[in-house]
């Protein structure tokens, strides 16, 4: 291929020259000398100023993306510790406050436990109050019924058989008749 | 052949040789400062969000450091600058050289084989640097009969000696048939004129795209075989 293609610009440049100007030795020199040239400078360039210039700036780039990604990470892993801390906050409060209301439920609880029994404790005493004096009164009443029976007893005697009987000698009697 | 046609600008002489100023020379010089200037100027900057030419000048770069990196693995980024020089040269030298009534360096035998041949003893250079005589053994592939080997050596010697001349003349080929091609049809466009011309007219816009994806295609190629043959050199085969 690459010979026919020579072989048909060979043809074509015929009439104008004795050949092709690519196999004219007689530049040859100037062609690999001017391309050294050419070829030296831009190797130092390339390699003194392009290459490390665009290195440079890829490789800033790189370290800021990570460093970005970095700073990133670290904020969300302050953020996560900022709402951990912030909800074991809320359930602290929520603790409390359950707690605060059972202490004062308790209290008044206990409080109204107080009063019941302190209610009930004036009640217990005043029925018993009640109950001595209900057994004064009786026991007031029952000695006075030996009195009372011992006058009626002089008095039905005396009607019975006109003679008045010494009230010794009723409680007497009424003291046998009793103790049978 | 005009368009290949050597012209001294400046006559000059060194040990005897001419080595003349030419338009060729020029062209060379040309496409150094294009190079230089779009790779330099466009990093200037040195942005982080990087501008339309800075970002084309990294995009280049970060091709080539991975074609090396890949190829040769990272012990060849150390001859990064270099593979990177051949291609941004060539590749400006191929480009440029589509430019109506410019001249295009790399269509030139001597240049594109002085460059392989340049190529080819900085390769073989550095694979006496990395594996000293043990590059010889390159010559030598494990597990071919005894009674073959002195044959296969033979043919490997000559292969290896036959590296700068396909590298060389692939490069000249390409950029010679292109643009010979070309001008075959503004030929054409000459010749039928205004009615007919047209046609080859629009094949030519065609084709000069066309162009510079070869040309593009063709420096890479020329890199890419720097590449493997510079992982040779670098890594010994077993």
């Amino acid at each position: 291929m690459i010979a026919a293609i020579v072989a048909a610009a060979a043809t074509h440049a015929a009439p104008q020259s004795s050949g092709m100007p690519q196999f004219n030795p007689a530049f040859y020199p100037s062609q690999i000398f001017w391309l050294a040239i050419s070829f030296v400078v831009l190797y130092l360039l390339m390699s003194r100023v392009a290459l490390p210039r665009i290195g440079e700036v890829i490789e800033e780039r790189r370290d800021r993306i990570q460093r970005d990604i970095d700073s990133a990470e670290k904020a969300k892993r302050e953020t996560e510790k900022a709402l951990a801390g912030y909800e074991k906050a809320l359930a602290d409060a929520r603790g409390r406050a359950s707690g605060m209301a059972k202490e004062t439920r308790d209290k008044l609880t206990a409080e109204v436990d107080a009063e019941k029994s302190r209610v009930d404790a004036q009640v217990q005493a005043k029925i018993a109050e009640a109950e001595t004096r209900i057994t004064a009164t009786k026991t007031k009443a029952m000695a006075s019924i030996g009195e009372i029976a011992s006058d009626i007893a002089g008095a039905v005697v005396g009607k019975l058989t006109g003679s008045d009987a010494t009230p010794d000698e009723v409680k007497k009697a009424l003291l046998q008749v009793s103790s049978k | 052949m005009h368009q290949f046609e050597l012209t001294k600008k400046v006559p000059l002489e060194l040990f005897g040789y001419d080595v003349s100023f030419t338009n060729s020379s020029l062209w060379m010089l040309i496409a150094v400062v294009a190079a230089s200037a779009f790779l330099i100027m466009s990093m200037r900057g040195r942005s982080l969000v990087p501008t339309r030419f800075q970002s084309m000048a990294e995009v280049i770069y970060e091709f080539m450091a991975k074609t090396v990196r890949d190829v040769c693995g990272p012990e060849g980024m150390k001859y990064f600058p270099f593979v990177f020089t051949i291609f941004i040269f060539v590749f400006f030298a191929n480009v440029l050289g589509i430019i109506p009534g410019s001249f295009t360096t790399t269509s030139h035998i001597s240049v594109t084989f002085a460059l392989a041949l340049t190529v080819f003893v900085f390769v073989t250079l550095v694979g006496f640097k990395t594996q000293g005589v043990g590059y010889l053994k390159m010559f030598v592939p494990e597990g071919v009969p005894l009674l073959l080997l002195p044959l296969i050596v033979v043919i490997e010697v000559i292969s290896y000696f036959m590296r700068p001349v396909s590298l060389s003349v692939r490069l000249f080929a390409n950029m010679l048939a292109g643009h010979i091609l070309l001008k075959v049809f503004a030929g054409f466009v000459i010749g039928l004129g205004l009615v007919g011309g047209w046609a080859p007219l629009a094949f030519m816009v065609g084709f000069t795209g066309f162009e510079l994806g070869i040309a593009m295609l063709q420096a890479f190629i020329f890199a890419l075989l720097t590449c493997i043959y510079l992982n040779d050199a670098l890594h010994s085969h077993h």
